[in-house]
């Protein structure tokens, strides 16, 4: 950009590059967003129930992101959540269906997504095989299992405390998936930016070698890492499950891709070391934001999916830009 | 230039029991020898010197000192009593600190962190993060050792290779309770950073830490070091004190030409 001209005085030309874009891009976008739809669209979009909404709609996609910043920390990728959100919500759903009781249907899902996080972690750290392609893999097998427990059907939930717990509950008139939202980013925060698990998060993704001459144990790291992941996108499927009364192996399915440019359009940086939770918080509603105006602007879908793929490779384009050192 | 540090090098470290002694010191990788049948003893409060052409083993010898690998055969015994190392940061644990080459720091992290790493502080029941804590005493570190940073807070990408090096230092005076190993710890630097960092490695002798450096540039050896060991081809030549030989003999014992 500013390289293009040649004028630029040395001193100018320096500050450009050290400022940080990456840090703020996302409210910069998040604003300018903002701005566009409330004024193209009007009282339609710049109402309260519309934003309240643009909160509780994002809130899976917020809570697979806080994972997947710790992912992208250790320098690793997992392209297995979408399918795990779907697994995780039919499991919940149906053990819900079959014993009316909302905590073993809670566990379920949560434990599929363990199991489907530890897979990864083993393969990651002990076969020692990219984490691209072992997300690849069980990304494909995982969707697989989705559609063989559910043989293509959906499965309702009407279970009271299941759907109030998990989509469609109140705190004090705050909509319930709005607090898992604030809870899920606030100890996302907490974890990476002030325990000695995050520390050995970003030591990881920074210098894998200083990390494991200082005593880091990287393996262990790694694998919760991992299954932290898993086990949020297991949430965010059961809180799909609570909102829609109900599961379907569709659900969570074009999500890997919005999780993956809220957290990088939010700072973190895909090669590890930097890790921005409240930037995924931005990222997401951004996302979200994104997603409801175009719908309010009477788009088709597929004009919607053109649009979005565009506004998403410029933000990431903008973000994701790294410092030629 | 370190004229008076020269004149130190007549401290009586206690010898009676050796901070590092290797014995019969054997390492092979499949067919190759990489080191043979070497020993050496290093003294509290002495600083050692290991030099030898490319290829010679001395990187070899440091990682088998610090638990990267272990050795084929022989014994190495810290303070006197055997040790056996199953990886670096069992060798830590042990008290052996390393000064790598390539700069074992995490860029992204504040100085404070990086001297703490995989050591962080923490407080209160929920074990947060102690960052005022490391900070202070960091700072405190940096302060006594006089070496120049904007601050313990700054990121280690803000600063230059000297100081870099000269926190890697600092964290192995720091953490080192009985033995420094360090590999080439100025190949990188320019004079004055290698003069900073020869300060500082003055000062871990001053401290009573046994210190095992490796160094191509013999003058730094002469400079700082108070004997030195000649390997060559994975064969130890000799040992020399610093006070009783030459650069002309060493260089011989180098290149064999002797
Ligand atoms: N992991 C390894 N596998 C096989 N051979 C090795 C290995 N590491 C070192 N060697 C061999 O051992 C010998 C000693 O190597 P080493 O790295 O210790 O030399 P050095 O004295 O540190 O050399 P330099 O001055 O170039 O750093 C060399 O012949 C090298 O090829
Ligand atoms: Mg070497």
């Amino acid at each position: 950009m500013s390289e293009a001209g040649v004028a630029t005085p040395a001193v100018g030309r320096l500050r450009w590059r050290t400022f940080n874009w990456r840090e703020y891009v996302v409210y910069i976008g998040f604003v300018l967003v903002f701005l566009f739809f409330a004024i193209y669209l009007g009282e339609n979009f710049l109402n309260w129930t519309n934003l309240s909404n643009i909160v509780i709609q994002t809130a899976p996609i917020t809570v697979m992101a806080v994972g997947l910043v710790f992912v992208l920390s250790t320098g690793e990728i997992d392209l297995s959540i979408g399918s795990v959100v779907a697994v995780s919500a039919l499991t919940g759903a149906t053990v819900v269906r079959d014993t009316d009781s909302m905590i073993l249907g809670a566990a379920a899902g949560l434990a599929v997504g363990a199991i489907v996080g530890l897979v990864n972690g083993f393969f990651v750290t002990i076969v020692r095989l990219p984490s691209f392609l072992v997300t690849l893999a069980t990304m494909g097998a995982v969707a697989g299992v989705a559609r063989q427990i559910s043989n293509l059907q959906s499965v309702p939930v009407t279970n009271d405390s299941f759907v109030g717990l998990f989509g469609s509950g109140n705190v004090f008139g705050i909509p319930g998936l709005i607090i898992w939202s604030v809870v899920a980013i606030a100890i996302g925060y907490l974890v990476l930016k002030q325990t000695r698990y995050g520390a050995h998060v970003l030591a990881i993704g920074d210098n894998v070698g200083a990390a494991r001459v200082s005593g880091i144990k990287v393996t262990r790291v790694k694998i919760m890492v991992m299954v932290g992941s898993a086990m949020c996108a297991s949430l965010a499927g059961l809180l799909y499950a609570g909102r829609l009364h109900g599961a379907r192996y569709t659900l969570g399915e074009a999500d890997l891709m919005t999780v993956i440019a809220a957290v990088i359009v939010g700072g973190t940086s895909l090669f590890g070391g930097k890790g921005a939770i409240v930037g995924a918080l931005m990222g997401s509603l951004l996302m979200g934001m994104l997603n409801n105006g175009l719908i309010l602007a009477n788009l088709s879908v597929s004009q919607q999916m053109i649009a979005r793929g565009v506004i998403i490779l410029i933000a990431v384009s903008l973000s994701l830009r790294e410092k030629r050192s | 230039m370190n004229s008076e540090q020269i004149g130190t090098t007549a401290t009586v470290p206690d010898r009676s029991v050796a901070a590092l002694s290797l014995k019969g010191i054997r390492k092979q990788f499949g067919g190759v020898v990489a080191i043979e049948r070497f020993d050496l003893e290093v003294q509290p409060g002495e600083i050692v010197a290991l030099v030898g052409d490319n290829g010679a083993g001395k990187s070899t010898l440091v990682k088998m000192v610090s638990g990267v690998y272990q050795p084929t055969e022989g014994e190495i015994l810290l303070n006197g009593r055997p040790a056996s190392f199953r990886d670096a940061s069992d060798a830590r644990r042990q008290g052996v600190e390393v000064v790598y080459q390539d700069l074992a720091l995490v860029d992204s992290q504040p100085v404070y962190m990086n001297m703490f790493l995989g050591r962080e502080l923490t407080r209160g029941p929920l074990r947060l993060l102690d960052r005022r804590r490391m900070a202070r005493e960091t700072q405190e570190l940096v302060d006594n050792l006089d070496v120049r940073i904007p601050s313990a807070k700054a990121t280690i990408r803000e600063l230059s290779g000297g100081q870099r090096q000269a926190i890697a230092i600092c964290r192995a005076t720091h953490w080192a309770s009985s033995l420094v190993l360090m590999d080439e710890p100025t190949a990188a630097l320019g004079v004055a950073e290698t003069a900073k960092v020869e300060e500082l490695i003055v000062r871990l002798r001053e401290r009573g830490a046994g210190v095992l450096i490796v160094s191509h540039n013999l003058d730094q050896v002469f400079r700082i070091s108070d004997r030195v060991a000649v390997l060559r081809r994975g064969k130890q030549v000799g040992v020399r004190s610093i006070a009783e030989t030459n650069r002309n003999e060493i260089v011989a014992m180098i290149t064999g030409a002797a």
